[in-house]
């Protein structure tokens, strides 16, 4: 059993090869403590923006979305959105905003184990931070793909708008509204962490490889 | 043994980031908010400095020589031009004369922003047209009477430390003896109080420096508390008054039970200003018929404009009412309908209250910003006097008076008050100023504004000898009030002027037998002789008397009300706004409540089902939160309109005294669907309400 475990998590570093070789068993641990941080804190900052521009709107609508929640002219867009017949945005993605925070977490746990692991296995808990920015683009393509084209066939507006794949990042337009997209700071940190946390792994594979072959060999 | 490091730092470097997490979760959101939206548009788009080319000139004047303007005429409209989506940099509140309205129009573009409804009804704002027991039209009572008209005269922005503030507007009824309260944040009506002594009024509204309180002075002298008394019993049973309303800022309402009354001599008491700086703590008001001419043409006396007119000089009235707000504290009052008067007796003994004589039958009086000066403009004499608050303290201290009037108030020696005399023309109306040492006179029977010196400190500011007439500009025609840019407040900005002439006569196109008002914008900006006018906008909407300029920036406007579900009237939330989601009819006998709502572009709901006889209260919230997107609702036949603004709460209620089908529909033209906005009222008639209410 113990056994397992210790394959699991890898070699130990001898004392004195950490005292003389500090930096190069710290640097993936820090890097790695970096990425983590990162990760967190982009709870905070907004994954992505959307404004949407028309001759009523002078000063235009806007929409933000955190991981968590969506702020901005949430109100108004769904008023617009009822002409053609697309879904309160409120409902989309509902498990997804309850989960996020508790996903970031786990995935912070996770990159807090692989520094502790020093054997090959660490690269699976580090699997999710480093997709996570992929997984976000491809749920809200989902969602924004699933809202318009399920557009209410009863609709007012359903004759002159017919459904649609929204522009999830640059321009794009409906009806007489001009769409702006692009990725928040939130989103950019995330996408710090999951390239911080690959090379995080270099470094890792660096001072613990050695490790785990001498291991090897002395089996 | 020592624990290798992997196992030993975790808990370190886990508490690191968390603790890293939490405070930046503290810092982050207000910078993060800051960031959010708004960031793909710059500012305001950049004008770059003109620099017209020999091909734009021909071109400019070529249109010039079509349209018959010379180089005057193109400056003027290069000076009031507004491209579109440029806002004008002044705003002026206008009183709405006889429409019993405020105007509010831009300077210098001159346009029509809105009208403001304060004590006539108006359909377009929902204002009066709530049902029955509308709070509004209940606001508009006298004695039980609902009067739904004002002749609105003098406007009164709110002042902080003598200055506007921009957060209130007073306004007079003349006819009725009312004073408003609006709330320039909405722009909306919160109050009306109906003075208990007086039926009507004339100097009302003017506010002293930190808008403590609002000045009504009385007009046409009565018996107090709307009594009676035959014109043989004048002199004893008629009182002219001042009141003092109190005005509670924090609620943005007039405190009646804190406010208390004047008794004065039955002379007929004109406009008022209250002082400030050097002069805080008074105010003064004019007055004409001293005479206590009493008229009756028909019985062959002397018609009112004669008798009123006989004597050379009237009297200022120089109130202290710091003095009189002690005395009404100390409870040295008596109660006229309910309401506290300081009798005469008691001003005279508490030295509240002062004359001072001032040539016949005059008209405004203004006080200069710093507060030295008093101009008091002739009317029927061609000066302008101009009294000084040193003079006054000391006159009043050194008892230098000249007799008592037939009341024992003291009238103060005019040689010991009176600072100087300036001729300006023929008709002095009303005095404002600027910041440029200049004051300014409105000349009625000249037509023109008078351009004149003030004195002392004022003399270095401009080139010009002190107390003279430096230029006069002809007006179209017979100018009323004038009103310069912040020009009655402690800091005047110059620049524009607004002559209100009262005839346009040729100015513009015939409008049939009655012919609008001319507001004229003059340039002021200039010293000297300079001081053309630079545009004419007709008022076709009212006979205005007084209106203030107010820098646009100072006003702390809402887009949209603060919150869905907001009730003007209290400027709260309302617990009773129907939500999206609890909207439907809700009956208690024959008591009905209708929870509605209104987005674009339905009302929710869109069938009432009602009994005739029902006592309907309806309730309506416009869920919308986009600035503009108001709806209206009417009922037809039930003389129902309101406007719902976005985030608006309105409740009303009717008795379903007529069965029918009614359609309601928005009277807003709100969205592509807006005809579609519309649903049923179903009154069913009695008979066969009790048939499908009855058992089967
Ligand atoms: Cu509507």
């Amino acid at each position: 059993m113990s056994r397992i475990i210790s394959t699991l998590i890898g070699p130990r570093v001898p004392l004195e090869e950490l005292r003389t070789h500090r930096w190069h068993y710290l640097t993936p641990t820090f890097i790695f403590m970096l990425a983590r941080v990162l990760l967190l804190v982009s709870i905070f900052f907004p994954y992505w923006h959307m404004e949407l521009e028309a001759p009523q709107y002078p000063d235009g609508l806007f929409l933000t979305a955190y991981v968590n929640h969506l702020t901005g002219d949430v109100r108004e867009i769904d008023g617009l959105n009822h002409y053609i017949g697309m879904r309160p945005l409120g409902e989309a993605a509902a498990f997804e905003r309850a989960a996020s925070v508790w996903m970031i977490i786990a995935m912070f746990m996770l990159v807090e184990g692989a520094a502790f692991i020093h054997s090959k296995w660490a690269t699976l808990l580090a699997i999710p931070a480093v997709t996570f920015p992929a997984g976000f683009y491809a749920d809200l393509h989902y969602w924004m793909r699933t809202f318009g084209l399920n557009l209410d066939p009863e609709a007012p507006l359903s004759a002159s708008v017919k459904p649609f794949v929204p522009t999830v990042i640059g321009e794009g337009g409906i009806g007489q509204f001009k769409t702006y997209a692009e990725w928040g700071q939130g989103y950019w940190l995330a996408v710090a962490c999951s390239v911080l946390v690959v090379v995080g792994f270099y470094f890792h594979r660096r001072a613990y490889r050695p490790l785990s072959l001498r291991a090897k060999g002395a089996t | 043994m020592k624990m290798p490091i992997g196992r030993n730092r975790l808990p370190v470097s886990l508490l690191l980031a968390t603790a890293a997490g939490v405070l930046l979760s503290c810092v982050v959101p207000d910078a993060v908010a800051q960031q959010e939206g708004r960031r793909r548009r710059g500012g305001e788009q950049e004008v770059k400095p003109l620099n017209l080319t020999p091909d734009q000139v021909a071109q400019l004047t070529k249109v010039a020589n079509e349209r018959k303007l010379n180089v005057d005429d193109l400056l003027a409209a290069a000076k009031t031009f507004m491209p579109s989506g440029r806002h004008d940099e002044y705003v002026l509140f206008s009183s709405g004369g006889q429409s019993g309205q405020v105007f509010a129009i831009g300077v210098p573009s001159m346009r029509l922003l809105r009208s403001i409804s304060v004590f006539t009804p108006e359909s377009w704002q929902g204002y009066g047209f709530a049902g029955e027991h509308d709070p509004v039209i209940e606001s508009l009572k006298i004695n039980g009477k609902v009067v739904a008209w004002g002749d609105t005269h003098h406007p009164a922005l709110s002042e902080t430390k003598g200055d506007y503030d921009g957060e209130f507007l007073f306004i007079g009824d003349k006819a009725n003896a009312r004073v408003a309260v609006i709330d320039l944040r909405d722009w909306e009506t919160k109050q009306i109080v109906k003075n208990p002594l007086t039926i009507s009024d004339h100097g009302a509204a003017f506010v002293t420096p930190n808008t403590d309180y609002i000045i009504e002075g009385g007009q046409y002298a009565t018996v107090l508390g709307y009594g009676y008394a035959p014109p043989s019993e004048y002199k004893d049973s008629y009182r002219g008054m001042v009141t003092m309303w109190k005005f509670d800022r924090m609620k943005g309402r007039i405190d009646e039970s804190q406010s208390f009354a004047l008794e004065l001599p039955p002379y007929w008491q004109d406009l008022a200003d209250a002082g400030k700086n050097a002069s805080d703590g008074f105010f003064f008001i004019n007055s004409f018929n001293v005479e206590m001419a009493t008229g009756g043409v028909e019985k062959g006396n002397p018609p009112f404009e004669a008798g009123a007119s006989k004597r050379d000089m009237d009297y200022l009235h120089i109130v202290d009412w710091k003095k009189a707000e002690a005395a009404f504290k100390a409870g040295k009052f008596e109660k006229i309908n309910g309401f506290p008067v300081i009798k005469i007796e008691t001003s005279i003994a508490e030295g509240i209250l002062y004359f001072a004589p001032e040539p016949k039958s005059p008209h405004g009086v203004d006080v200069t910003p710093n507060g030295k000066y008093m101009v008091v403009a002739g009317k029927l004499d061609p000066h302008v006097t101009v009294y000084s608050i040193d003079r006054i303290k000391k006159a009043i201290a050194e008892k230098m008076y000249s007799g008592t009037d037939e009341y024992g108030v003291p009238i103060l020696n005019f040689d010991a008050v009176k600072e100087a005399q300036v001729e300006l023309g023929l008709g002095p109306l009303h005095t404002q100023f600027d910041d440029k040492g200049y004051a300014y006179t409105s000349l009625f029977l000249d037509s023109a504004v008078a351009r004149w010196t003030l004195g002392g400190e004022y003399d270095a500011l401009n080139d010009d000898q002190p107390w003279k007439l430096v230029q006069k500009t002809p007006v179209q025609y017979n100018i009323g009030h004038l009103c310069a840019a912040e020009g009655d407040t402690v800091s005047p900005d110059g620049k524009y002027l607004i002559s209100m002439s009262k005839w346009s006569v040729d100015r513009f196109l015939p409008t049939g037998p009655l012919l609008p008002q001319n507001f004229q914008l003059l340039d002021i900006a200039q010293p000297g002789t300079t001081m053309p006018v630079i545009y004419d906008s007709p008022i076709g909407v009212g006979e205005p008397h007084y209106c203030q300029m107010i820098k646009a920036d100072k006003l702390k406007t809402w887009k949209v009300y603060p919150e869905v579900g907001w009730n003007p009237h209290t400027q709260r939330l309302d617990a009773n706004a129907p939500k999206k989601g609890s909207e439907g009819v809700v009956r208690d006998g024959n008591k009905v409540t209708v929870n509605m709502t209104a987005v674009r572009s339905h009302f929710s709901p869109e069938h009432v089902e009602i009994n005739e006889g029902d006592e309907v209260t309806w309730r309506i919230t416009a869920i919308e939160t986009a600035q503009d997107a108001t709806h209206g609702f009417c009922i037809g036949g039930y003389n129902v309109n309101l406007s719902l603004e976005p985030g608006e709460y309105v409740e009303f209620r009717f008795t379903a005294d007529r069965a029918g089908t009614y359609p309601f529909y928005c009277t807003e033209f709100c969205s592509a669907l807006h005809l579609e906005m519309m649903g049923y009222l179903h009154i069913k008639p009695k008979a066969s309400a009790q048939a499908g209410n009855s058992p089967d």
